[in-house]
């Protein structure tokens, strides 16, 4: 199961494909190498340049990043009155072909998911693969909701509901 | 959605939705077509008509099994949303990527000369 579709021509197609019940793929090209791409995904003062997309109404007003093996980092977003902080640990830094780290919604601080994150080069362009295990099912479904029409409100009152149809 | 999603998950279920999206079929076709057992078959089916992804068409002496459109369509949705979200972000890091391009390269020539 999978999901293409390329904005306009000339971009590089963000792919999402589901594995099983707990994972999910996203794969895409950057015209740029590995060196710069692994920058671009690690050091805050760049984080915050793309993890907010302006087009969502979501600013980051925190981003901290201790790249080292047991590090740990913290985007904070906010969106009107509301923030949301996402955080965790690395666990495995490989300069420029691979990166590992947990992740979590501090709201739903159980539902911890791993992330596996590969850069390969592919003629002097980067062909990027980030694998996300959840622990369970609901958990997963809780992530691909905070991608929904109405931006962080609307994730947050569904991720409530579900936290709520587990208890 | 979670409905969707976990019926989804278990490899042959996936096999026999994608089946049923060329047209309605009977059980006998479904476990000729993936070489299934008939009872192994009977209870994806049960699965898949409890998550609302098949409905039951009785046609002659068979009972056809057809996939229904709107979970599919809500599943794509839903996908598509958290995909837009990673493709905006991607969108914006290649803006930035071409500046540290430019800058990697700006440092090169001025190392040169």
């Amino acid at each position: 199961m999978s999901v293409k579709k390329g904005t306009e021509a000339e971009r590089p197609t963000t792919t999402l494909e589901l594995l099983g019940d707990r994972e999910l793929v996203i794969t895409r090209s950057f015209r740029a190498p590995p060196h710069l791409v692994f920058e671009a995904w690690t050091k805050p003062e760049w984080v915050r340049r793309w993890w907010a997309p302006k087009s969502r109404g979501v600013e980051i007003v925190e981003c901290t990043a201790q790249l080292e093996v047991g590090g740990r980092y913290r985007y904070l977003l906010r969106h009107g009155e509301n923030e949301f902080g996402f955080s965790g640990r690395y666990t495995e830094i490989s300069p420029p072909r691979r990166l590992v780290y947990t992740q979590c919604f501090e709201a739903f601080p159980g539902l911890e998911a791993i992330v596996t994150v590969t850069f390969e080069e592919r003629n002097g362009h980067t062909f990027m693969s980030s694998h996300e295990l959840y622990p369970s099912p609901e958990a997963r479904e809780g992530a691909l909701s905070s991608g929904m029409e109405d931006g962080m409100r609307e994730t947050m009152d569904q991720l409530d509901d579900l936290v709520r149809s587990l208890c | 959605m979670l409905a969707t999603f976990t019926a989804l998950a278990e490899p042959n279920r996936l096999r026999i939705v994608e089946l049923l999206r060329q047209g309605p079929r009977p059980v006998n076709e479904i476990k000729d077509a993936l070489r299934l057992q008939q009872p192994q078959v009977s209870k994806h089916l049960r699965v898949l008509k409890e998550a609302g992804l098949v409905d039951v068409q009785p046609r002659a002496q068979q009972r056809l099994y057809e996939l229904r459109a709107e979970p599919l369509q809500a599943l794509h949705q839903w996908l598509e949303g958290y995909r837009q979200l990673w493709d905006d972000r991607f969108n914006e890091m290649d803006e930035l990527l071409a500046e540290l391009n430019e800058k990697e390269k700006n440092n090169v020539r001025k190392k040169r000369h």
